[in-house]
């Protein structure tokens, strides 16, 4: 697929040229920072600077962060506990990575259910999609890892529950669990692998990350209408879309200034809110907590995990079929698993050839019902697995597999959608048209 | 479009305080008034010195603070000890030393940077942490949103537990176990510490049970979080200085887009 047309690095003088023919890395930059971009972005097209932002941030306070840690499970408490009390700003160093991370999922969670409305994963964006996910995977295990590194209570019990996932895979889990952990329980031999990946997965994120910009540069951004920039002469391509300097960068920029006031908001007055009380004891192998619960961003992953037990029929259909081998609980296993399957491959299961869910009638339902859904579902995975938990997790764990297996597929074929602008320049300048006074201009009637 | 995902972007957060629900029965914790909530909260520095005063004539017996600095105790925005009583107040403990004594090890007295003593034996935790190890508010539903109004509740669930005891008591399985309102389950096997007027305070402060419960509180908040008032501080001027920044990117972005949407407004006109 060629590229959108427009102007290219042109070197003028003589040092210029010479670096150019050697190393083409000024042309690099530019073409990157000019890009083409569709002038109709709305601002869920936002969260890619924010996430790149916050890697960064992530990075830069981590690699800080490590200077002070000790792993080793009799002192990765108390050396926390150092940062927190004798290292200058180590109080602030810790609480931003801490925080950090629940910035990143609240930006990766809006920037996905973006790309799921715009119908972003649809063909030629494939790739972008599937390496999008593969970052969410890292980030997932990232942020896993880092949350056992203070050693308190929530940590050691919530790798104990975790790595104990791998135990339910028939045959080879014990074996599986013990390779992981480097021996039979989390231990010290725990501690250290998972910070050497800590520290080392970032890294292979931010190279996913390019990845993932080259993609989407290769293809263009996708846009709310979904349409595609016109790109047969530049002329052309220029009526649908603006550089991406200084257009989206200063409005990237306001909306991330915006983000990060709240941000430090919550870092400066309540840093601890997110967390769990019990990641400040110390950890203890004699004694479990009453809850264990995971960081709020991995809930609805873990309230799909608890949702399939033994008393739902198809876990039993299932376990009869296969006799025995898939239990309740590596039905479970599979299921969460599963869940960020059918959503990575969600380019091959949505039937639909109108990209945008701006006009899609009947998706926009679904849509809205799924963005709802995975709030409950992220509620009732804090809760205890007792009451009408289950069975709350049971339909929210459904409607996430019908959604993408049953409901997308059928959609593609029995919806009906609205018409689409023609171009996006159509599109943007409908949105000015004058009976719409949003970008705060008077709404004069057109003199007739 | 955005406005709704908005909501869904407020929905996400205020759901984010979920996980620091959990405890099951938790007792009844009393909303105390200590003057460190809120944003512009600060510690009063009387009432960590006396809370000082509660926690090594009573606390300290059986409760270590192994994660707390005597030299902290004259930092700023907490307990605040001129030098000379700090270094005084230090002298009163014995700390052990693995480097004396040939290398077998021996206790020594303590030094401004030495940490508090860990207290070992008596089976009872330490309170370095405590404030934040423990959290007073939860719910309702599970939605996080009491703590993110009344703040966490650490402090508050302490002076609660304090003051917490009914004064029954049963025996069980050879411990005896006292009855008290604020402590999950409702039996607790820490004896009752507090019984008000345990001690006297040169000024003269109050020292009925409730007023030391609060003191000790509020002064086992900042062994928790001594760096408190300084991280209210940068956060005061970051929401500051980014809202700034926020205001002038905003000017900015609109000045910068007016021709763009000026040209689109033009075009979209209806035809005259």
């Amino acid at each position: 697929m060629s590229g959108i047309p427009h102007d290219h690095y042109e070197p003028t003088t003589g040092g210029e040229k010479w670096l150019h023919k050697r190393l083409p890395i000024v042309g690099l930059l530019y073409d990157t920072l000019m890009l083409p971009t569709p002038k109709n972005l709305n601002w869920m097209w936002i969260w890619g600077i924010v996430l790149t932002f916050t890697l960064a941030l992530q990075i830069i306070t981590g690699i800080v962060l490590v200077m002070h840690y000790t792993p080793h499970v009799d002192f990765a408490f108390a050396s926390v506990e150092h940062i927190m009390r004798n290292v200058n700003g180590g109080w602030a160093l810790r609480y931003l990575h801490m925080n950090g991370a629940s910035l990143f999922f609240v930006a990766v969670y809006l920037h996905i259910f973006r790309g799921l409305y715009y119908g972003s994963y649809k063909a030629p964006r494939e790739v972008t999609w599937i390496i999008g996910m593969l970052i969410y995977l890292c980030m997932m295990g990232t942020a896993f890892m880092g949350y056992v590194l203070p050693w308190g209570q929530m940590s050691f019990w919530g790798a104990t529950v975790i790595t104990g996932l791998f135990g339910a895979i028939p045959f080879i889990g014990e074996a599986l669990q013990t390779w992981l952990l480097g021996g039979p329980a989390v231990d010290n031999a725990t501690l250290n692998r998972f910070f050497s990946l800590h520290y080392l997965l970032p890294f292979v994120i931010a190279g996913l990350v390019i990845v993932h910009i080259w993609a989407f540069h290769t293809t263009g951004n996708n846009n709310p209408t979904g349409v595609e920039v016109r790109r047969t002469s530049k002329a052309e391509a220029e009526k649908d879309t603006l550089p991406f300097w200084p257009y989206f960068v200063i409005k990237d920029l306001f909306a991330l200034a915006l983000i990060l006031a709240v941000f430090f908001a919550i870092v400066g007055f309540m840093p601890n809110y997110l967390g769990h009380p019990d990641n400040y004891i110390e950890a203890n192998a004699l004694a479990t907590p009453a809850h264990i619960v995971p960081e709020w961003y991995f809930l609805p992953f873990y309230a799909i995990l608890r949702a399939f037990d033994d008393t739902v029929w198809l876990v039993q259909l299932v376990g009869f079929l296969t006799g025995g081998i898939v239990d309740a609980k590596f039905f479970g296993v599979l299921a969460m698993f599963g869940a960020i399957v059918v959503m990575a491959i969600v380019p091959w299961l949505d039937t639909s050839n109108v990209r945008s869910g701006r006009y899609r009638p009947m998706f926009k339902w679904w849509f809205w019902i799924f963005v709802v859904n995975f709030v409950v579902l992220t509620w009732v995975g804090a809760m205890p697995a007792e009451g009408i938990y289950p069975v709350i997790s049971l339909i929210g764990a459904s409607y996430w597999f019908a959604y993408f297996l049953i409901i997308l597929p059928l959609l593609g074929v029995i919806e009906k959608p609205d018409v689409q602008p023609a171009t996006i320049e159509d599109d943007f300048n409908a949105k000015f048209k004058s009976s719409d006074g949003k970008d705060g201009a008077p709404a004069a009637s057109p003199a007739e | 479009m955005f406005k709704k995902l908005a909501i869904t972007a407020v929905a996400l957060s205020a759901l984010a305080g979920t996980p620091a629900i959990a405890a099951g029965g938790a007792g009844y914790v009393t909303d105390y008034a200590f003057s460190f909530e809120g944003p512009f909260g600060a510690y009063d520095q009387n009432q960590l010195q006396r809370g000082l005063k509660v926690y090594t004539e009573i606390c300290a017996s059986c409760h270590g603070l192994q994660y707390v600095p005597f030299r902290t105790l004259s930092d700023d925005g907490g307990v605040g000890l001129p030098e000379d009583q700090m270094k005084a107040y230090t002298a009163n403990f014995e700390v052990w030393d693995s480097s004396l004594n040939d290398g077998e090890g021996d206790y020594r007295q303590a030094l401004p940077s030495d940490n508090f003593p860990a207290v070992k034996g008596v089976g009872a935790p330490d309170l370095s942490l405590m404030a934040k190890a423990r959290a007073g508010f939860h719910g309702p539903y599970g939605l996080g949103t009491n703590q993110l109004f009344k703040g966490m509740g650490g402090a508050e669930y302490i002076a609660s537990l304090l003051a917490g005891y009914t004064g029954e008591e049963k025996e069980e399985a050879g411990t005896v176990l006292y009855e008290n309102k604020a402590f999950p389950g409702g039996w607790i096997s820490m004896a009752p510490p507090l019984w008000g007027d345990d001690l006297e305070f040169d000024d003269g402060s109050a020292t009925d049970l409730e007023s030391i419960s609060q003191d000790v509180s509020a002064f086992l908040m900042w062994t928790a979080e001594p760096k408190m008032m300084a991280r209210q501080q940068m956060g005061f001027t970051a929401v500051l200085l980014l809202s700034l920044l926020t205001v002038l990117l905003y000017l900015t972005n609109k000045r910068l887009w007016a021709p763009v949407k000026k040209k689109a407004k033009a075009a979209g006109q209806p035809a005259e």
